[in-house]
């Protein structure tokens, strides 16, 4: 009797498992499931006119390194814009108002990021702040002309240092 | 040969028509399905777990070592779900099924037979195929589509693990973009195959413990078949099957 109900036991836990996996992977999977959570930090808002595939939990990034994520997502229809709230780790809390962020791609098949470009301002960004200067999601071709740009401006700055 | 062949596809053929229609009565008898499914899932359980875990954590290595040649290893979670939920996943787990539960049915069957149990049930007029084979088969398919979500969480946590822990992929990349990668459609992919590869694997297994030689040789010469059959038969299904879902 004893080992009838251990048996029943142990395929009602297999069973319980197998489901909350099914579960997982048709939930969790795709589209915006679990939120990897950063507790604490600060948020900090800023406004896009396009965000490219931008999603809760991409990295925000500044000079290369990850200083917080992306909480959320949102659409204002009072000017068609995307409204992003950033989640900035409480360590890093010396980034002045008046910093830029801007949309960026992670190599060449990675996802968006958000890049954070130090202003000069004397005072920073806290709980609730806006980050004023914004650049959108780059779009293939903008990249294309931003390369020629820079090309050709590095070339006149060699001719100049010649 | 070819007729052999033709004869035995067959037989099998007709023998899981007959298998199917006991499958109604067999469930009306819930209780020797569940121990069936004890036996072939959870019982299967702790080898699929530690499996997925080192495909996982194998998919992890060398995804990133592959992805970062691009500057891309944020894609990581991406290769890794879609590996694990379309292929990886159901076929590995067909493959240790065949291996670890498919030729325990085989062989209790086939003993069942050698030691004509099976013949004294027909005796009795109690159909053996209704209460020794459908519940066996029964367990199978129950139990391989929930054996392989398991592996799939497992192997997708294996991932993480080496992507994530060890070569520093990002946390919210290695998530967020796999939850933008990822369709319902894949998912459902998965469950798919592993429902046709748990009947397959079954019927495999079952048919081969029922029709084995009444000897020692002839329960190890089913059982060994029950491996090879089972697995050629995955593999050339996982290819139908993927076919057919490119092809939609």
């Amino acid at each position: 009797m004893k080992s009838q109900r251990s048996l029943e036991l142990g395929t009602g836990l297999f069973v319980l498992l197998g489901f909350a996996a099914l579960f997982f992977l048709t939930t969790q999977l795709p589209g915006s499931g679990v939120s990897i959570g950063g507790a604490g930090g600060y948020r900090v808002t800023a406004r896009f006119d396009n965000i490219g595939d931008l999603k809760g939990g991409s990295p925000v990034s500044m000079a290369g390194v990850r200083i917080g994520r992306v909480e959320s997502v949102a659409f204002d229809s009072g000017d068609y814009r995307a409204v992003v709230t950033l989640r900035i780790d409480p360590q890093y809390n010396r980034i002045p108002d008046d910093s830029d962020a801007s949309i960026q791609t992670q190599g060449l098949l990675g996802g968006k990021y958000v890049g954070i470009g130090p202003g000069g301002s004397d005072s920073y960004l806290k709980d609730g702040s806006q980050i004023e200067f914004t650049q959108s999601a780059i779009v293939l071709e903008s990249l294309v002309n931003k390369f020629f740009a820079n090309f050709a401006s590095k070339g006149s700055e060699g001719e100049k240092a010649q | 040969m070819i007729a052999a062949t033709l004869q035995r596809i067959g037989a099998v053929v007709v023998f899981l028509g007959r298998v199917l229609a006991q499958c109604a009565p067999a469930l009306r008898r819930p209780r020797s399905v569940v121990h069936q499914i004890y036996n072939a899932g959870a019982r299967s359980l702790i080898i699929i777990m530690l499996c997925g875990l080192f495909v996982g954590m194998v998919l992890g290595l060398q995804g990133f070592d592959l992805l970062q040649r691009f500057g891309s290893e944020d894609a990581l979670g991406v290769a890794a779900a879609l590996g694990l939920l379309k292929e990886l996943g159901p076929v590995v787990t067909a493959l240790l099924f065949a291996g670890r539960a498919g030729t325990a049915l085989t062989s209790e069957i086939g003993l069942m037979r050698a030691t004509d149990q099976l013949t004294a049930m027909e005796m009795m007029a109690v159909d053996p195929l209704r209460h020794v084979v459908a519940p066996r088969f029964l367990g199978g398919v129950i139990a391989m589509p929930l054996l392989v979500a398991v592996f799939n969480v497992i192997g997708l946590f294996g991932a993480q693990l080496i992507g994530v822990q060890l070569m520093g992929v990002d946390t919210g990349a290695f998530w967020s973009q796999m939850q933008s990668a990822v369709e319902l459609d894949d998912v459902h992919e998965g469950i798919v195959k592993s429902v046709c590869f748990g009947i397959a694997c079954s019927l495999v297994a079952v048919y081969e413990g029922y029709t084995a030689k009444p000897t020692a040789e002839g329960v190890g010469l089913a059982t060994t078949r029950t491996v090879v059959v089972s697995s050629v038969l995955t593999l050339l299904l996982d290819y139908i099957l993927t076919a057919a879902f490119l092809g939609r």
